[in-house]
């Protein structure tokens, strides 16, 4: 059955500015079916983004949207749960986006364990600035601002968010389409902070600088590369160089902050009327 | 009757914005603003609001901004090396028109400076600390009382022209006690922002047709809006094309320059029959008040200009004291900031003269008071 994406995309807001061969529109589908699916109205949902490529998706959705400053989006988007702690606020963000210059606000958000969802488009490389290095983009691969390879150890940012406090986090590609509409679902039921990895592909800027000749090479590389978590740990030490894991990587239960907070002033304003002075 | 108290001019501030109706307060802590975030702290919670420590100052504007734009009456507070790190988000919040209030207690810098010391150095950075031109509105209050009542204006002004609005202090009033009055609920005017009437579907963030500020509407609200920091259209959507960009950042000044009579306010005291003029303000406007007294009983006439606005600038008042003044000394805790602006609206129409000090001391009045015998 086809999918219709209008009651979701603006009117008029498309063409979109990705480049051809970008994977970019395939999350941006991926997450209108994930919302419609699961059938969370268009008013109760925010999506706050940063600066870069990914960060202009919001733009093109009907939702309620804000496109704020690079690195950014999650205390934004904390600032709209805090003062709306019933309503769904998702960020999608770059790469450098999200670890780089908005590093902090990221670990930060996962430690506090606030009810949002982080999308990371992890495209490896700076794309909307034209291909310099970000703090995912192997070593020895080229970058304008690497151009005899770079030499820049990497981030893992599942492990990153998981090291920091977040209560899920994923990975998924956009290559293996329905598994990452069931990952964006995952991510956005979790009462908590989940961060999504999701492995794009930027041909303009670094597959075509870095023997992926085609758009579609990179899609083949994702597909070659990625395993799930369950068989990605049976392989044995010998093979597991150039792969890595996907799906729900890791979850636990804990205490969401804006339920905290708000029991907390639960309590304070029964003390006051108790007369407790 | 009011409430009677004896506060500090932090805590003050964060009375006014409870009476303002602030609900919501993001932070970093930094001296020699932290009491405004802690007095919040226990108040806040109580009545249903939020204030969060946040990861740094930047993300607080960050929080501020994201809790106006859902409808809450928002502020921060910082110093120094918080309120440069502030400025990027700062001017994302001027070119949305998203209403807030930033307090900057002021200390001594660059850099981290004298953090327990009194300065009034920040005062261009209020203008121009954000990259691009803009609109600003800052108030530089003196007194506890005033700190109150500025900070209820300070939120007023913020919903009214839908933009944030930066409050400027020095160390020496925030961190000063004395005597204030907290007047009942309704005795001081508080506003709110004026949201959309019209059905969403005929909703645009910034329509200009609506006038100079046009409304706003909360997110969640059933007005779903795009909100971008990109130079964008009426509808909120980005547009590179310049005649809409220079259009639309001609309203943004507009609203705050155009309305620059309802916007200005200041303090004078013998200033009427004046030869000599002293432009001061925060803890200098105090020490110019004490100096002009002190002048006047050994005869000379002085008289005090001290802003409550200090941008947009009383450019028109200055230039209309200069016409009439031999002199107007203007005492500043810097090397020489706002003094550059009193000489361009003077333009030598009268002597202009600084007095600066950034060795952690206030200006005194017989500092000032020398220095008017010297010009009178
Ligand atoms: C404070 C600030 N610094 C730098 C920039 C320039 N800039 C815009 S996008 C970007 C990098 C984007 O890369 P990433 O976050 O990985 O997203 P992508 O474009 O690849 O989707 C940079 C450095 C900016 N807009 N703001």
């Amino acid at each position: 059955m086809a999918f219709n994406y209008d009651r979701h995309i603006r009117h008029g807001k498309l063409p979109h500015i990705w480049c051809p061969g970008c994977t970019y529109g395939i999350v941006f589908k991926s997450l209108l079916r994930a919302v419609e699916t699961m059938q969370i109205p268009k008013d109760h949902l925010a999506l706050v983004s940063g600066i870069g490529c990914a960060s202009r998706l919001p733009g093109y959705v009907d939702w309620n949207t804000l496109h704020t400053a690079h690195g950014r989006a999650i205390p934004f988007a904390t600032g709209l749960k805090m003062a709306r702690p019933d309503k769904r606020v998702l960020v999608v963000s770059g790469d450098g986006d999200a670890t780089a210059i908005g590093g902090n606000h990221f670990i930060h958000a996962c430690r506090r364990n606030i009810d949002i969802t982080v999308i990371v488009m992890n495209n490896f490389i700076y794309g909307m600035t034209g291909g310099q290095h970000s703090p995912t983009t192997p070593v020895g691969h080229l970058a304008t601002t690497m151009p005899f390879g770079n030499i820049d150890p990497t981030f893992n940012i599942p492990s990153l968010a998981q090291g920091a406090g977040a209560t899920w986090v994923g990975r998924g590609t956009a290559y293996h389409v329905p598994v990452l509409d069931r990952l964006i679902i995952g991510a956005i039921e979790h009462k908590g902070l989940s961060v999504l990895e999701i492995i794009n592909g930027c041909p303009t800027t670094h597959g075509r600088r870095n023997k992926f000749r085609t758009p579609t090479d990179m899609l083949l590389w994702m597909k070659e590369s990625a395993l799930p978590l369950s068989a990605f740990e049976k392989l044995p030490p010998d093979k597991v160089a150039g792969k890595f894991p996907t799906g729900v990587l890791y979850k636990r239960e804990a205490p969401e902050f804006s339920e905290t907070y708000f029991a907390m002033v639960e309590r304070l304003q029964k003390q006051q009327e108790g007369g407790g002075g | 009757m009011g409430t009677l108290k004896l506060l500090q001019g932090n805590e003050a501030c964060a009375e006014g914005a409870l009476y303002a109706g602030c609900t919501f307060f993001a932070g970093y802590p930094i001296t020699p603003s932290t009491e405004v975030a802690e007095y919040l702290a226990r108040r806040l919670p109580r009545i249903g609001g939020v204030i969060l420590q946040m990861e740094d100052e930047i993300a607080s504007v960050g929080a501020i901004i994201g809790a106006s734009l859902a409808g809450k009456k928002s502020m921060t507070a910082t110093s120094g090396p918080g309120f440069s790190l502030k400025q990027e988000n700062i001017g994302f919040g001027m070119l949305c028109e998203v209403p807030c209030v930033i307090v900057d207690v002021m200390r001594g810098g660059p850099s981290t400076g004298v953090p327990t010391g009194p300065s009034q150095s920040d005062i261009m950075q209020c203008k121009w600390g954000t990259h691009g031109d803009h609109p600003v509105i800052c108030l530089t209050p003196a007194y506890v009382q005033e700190i109150f009542s500025e900070t209820v204006r300070a939120f007023n002004l913020a919903e009214r022209y839908r933009t944030p609005v930066i409050l400027a202090f020095d160390e020496i009033v925030g961190h000063m006690r004395e005597k204030i009055e907290i007047p009942e609920k309704g005795v001081l005017e508080v506003e709110n922002r004026r949201r959309p009437t019209c059905p969403p579907s005929e909703y645009k963030p910034f329509d200009e047709t609506q006038g100079d500020v046009p409304p706003i509407a909360d997110f969640f609200s059933g007005y779903r809006q795009h909100i971008t920091g990109l130079n964008h259209a009426s509808d909120g959507f980005p547009v590179n094309a310049s005649p809409r960009i220079h259009t639309d950042e001609l309203r943004l000044i507009r609203k705050v320059e155009g309305n620059r009579k309802d916007i200005i306010r200041y303090d004078t005291v013998l200033l009427d029959d004046a030869e000599v003029a002293v432009f001061a303000y925060g803890v200098s406007g105090r020490s110019g008040k004490n100096a002009v007294e002190m002048a006047r009983a050994e005869g000379i006439k002085a008289g005090l200009f001290r802003p409550l606005t200090i941008w947009p600038f009383p450019v028109e008042e200055v230039a209309a004291l200069a016409s009439r003044v031999k002199a107007i000394i203007v005492p500043e805790l810097s090397l020489g900031q706002i003094v550059l602006e009193v000489e361009r609206c003077a333009k030598g129409r009268c002597d202009v003269q600084g007095i600066f000090r950034v060795d952690g001391d206030p200006i005194t009045p017989a500092q000032i008071l020398e220095k008017i015998k010297e010009v009178g």
